[in-house]
């Protein structure tokens, strides 16, 4: 078997990398890429640990293989807030949402990506987003009101910006 | 847990590039992994290479056939796709129904329709679903193409009609007037296997068709619940009706006992899965029923 070298969007950034076919995309981060946040819960696409951005949707890292995203983009939840972060992170630091943290990097994408197909959700919608994230820690209520909280937050802030282009244009 | 077994990928960008690879022996074709990978990892598949049929042109899309007489589901289109498919919900609810129940958003934003019938494990939820719609399975090989009609499809626990060296291209879904529903049961909510489901669907004329999966070693039609519910109005058929389609259904059904339910809880529980879907059917004609996608078994 092969090793081939593959360039992966990785947060943004050309990530050159050498990978065998049976390697799967999470090892591949974790390993060739040092991109630690992705974690191996089952294995096996059960538990949401591994869930990172394939080019702005959720998937479930242990069930693609490296050579499947070469030439696209990867999102983890290093990126996720584009250098700064994400509203979802910051609600779920502000509230001290999570215990262990585990399950914290797949939690914070899936409801990221769901914020961006779906800026307004109902609580049903969030947890239907988050059924695949398992936690042990927390019992998911901190959770979704932290994802509730920053779509919320997310909203208010595009009003704020939408009024002061509004209020410049009037200047 | 990394992958033992060693083996190729490569990347079709044509359908005759897919075929060419599939013509080798011990290839299998990747489309949205979420089975296959899981089955290389256990060493269930050891394949000498896998081809990347997903960026393939002609598996693309969700689109009226020419003629307006059929709907086709391209098979790469993953299932978070078809959930949100106005074409799929107004021609094929039962389908959008059942794909916005399986695993979950991580895992439907890679799966396919295509692969859960190649999967063809017993428990597959688009089966069910596929058998009332009366869909077709596009197969693409070295003759050209076939089609199987979906009841010819299912052949045994992960056996299909697929021959070596084929690829199914999409599923085609006729397109007749018609209320749907589909029901899971799980041992919770959020995401897991069925334990037993069913689809029921009502035309415009009355006609009806039932459907099970997860009770048998492929899904299934259940005909006695079907001379059921037919007959009568469907407008006026009462709980008692409903509850007969029910028990015909469980007598039909020919479940096994496993690690998610026994024998006799997927037999008794199938006549509550097809009462209730169709109920939801009947009510759904009549502009009642629940949104699509929520799940009768789990009314709060």
């Amino acid at each position: 078997m092969k090793a081939k070298e593959i360039v992966v969007m990785v947060n943004g950034e050309r990530r050159r990398l050498s990978v065998r076919a049976n390697e799967t995309l999470l090892e591949a981060l974790r390993g060739g890429l040092g991109v630690h946040s992705p974690k191996e819960g089952c294995g096996r696409g059960d538990c949401g640990a591994c869930t990172v951005l394939l080019d702005g949707k959720a998937v479930r890292s242990c069930l693609v293989l490296a050579m499947e995203a070469e030439g696209r983009e990867v999102t983890t939840v290093e990126g996720v807030g584009g250098g700064k972060m994400h509203a979802v992170q910051e609600e779920c630091l502000a509230r001290n949402v999570f215990q262990c943290g585990f399950c914290a990097p797949g939690m914070i994408l899936a409801a990221a990506a769901l914020l961006e197909r779906n800026p307004e959700p109902s609580k049903k919608e969030v947890r239907e987003a988050l059924a695949g994230n398992l936690c042990r820690c927390t019992g998911y209520e901190p959770i979704v009101e932290a994802v509730m909280a920053a779509a919320k937050r997310r909203q208010a802030s595009k009003v704020e910006g939408q009024r002061s282009k509004v209020g410049g244009r009037k200047g | 847990m990394s992958i033992a077994h060693e083996f190729e990928y490569e990347r079709a960008a044509t359908l005759a590039e897919a075929l060419g690879w599939l013509a080798k022996p011990g290839t299998m074709a990747l489309a949205g992994g979420t089975d296959l990978i899981a089955w290389l990892r256990d060493g269930a598949v050891t394949p000498k290479r896998v081809v990347d049929v997903k960026g393939i042109p002609e598996l693309q899309g969700i689109a009226k056939e020419r003629g307006g007489r059929w709907l086709r589901v391209g098979a790469a289109v993953p299932l978070a796709e078809v959930v949100e498919s106005e074409l799929v919900r107004e021609v094929a609810p039962e389908l959008a129904e059942a794909a916005s129940m399986m695993a979950s958003v991580g895992v439907r934003n890679r799966g396919t329709v295509a692969g859960n019938i190649c999967s063809a494990v017993p428990c597959c939820d688009c089966g069910p679903a596929l058998l009332v719609l009366g869909a077709e399975v596009v197969v693409a090989g070295k003759g050209g193409e076939r089609r199987v009609g979906i009841d010819d499809w299912f052949l045994g626990p992960r056996k299909t009609a697929l021959k070596l060296g084929e690829l199914v291209t999409g599923i085609r879904i006729p397109i007749r007037a018609h209320w749907g529903a589909f029901a899971k049961l799980k041992r919770y909510r959020g995401e897991d296997l069925a334990q037993a489901s069913a689809a029921v669907s009502v035309s415009e004329k009355g006609e009806w068709r039932v459907a099970l999966g997860s009770v048998g070693p492929v899904p299934m039609r259940s005909p006695a619940a079907e001379k059921a519910l037919s007959g009568k109005d469907a407008g006026k058929l009462s709980a008692a009706d409903f509850e007969q389609a029910g028990e015909a259904a469980a007598q039909e059904a020919r479940p096994i006992t496993d690690i998610r339910s026994s024998e006799t809880y997927r037999r008794l529980m199938t006549a509550v899965l097809v009462k209730r879907a169709a109920a939801q059917a009947v009510a759904r004609r009549a502009g009642k029923g629940v949104e699509l996608g929520v799940n009768v078994m789990e009314e709060d």
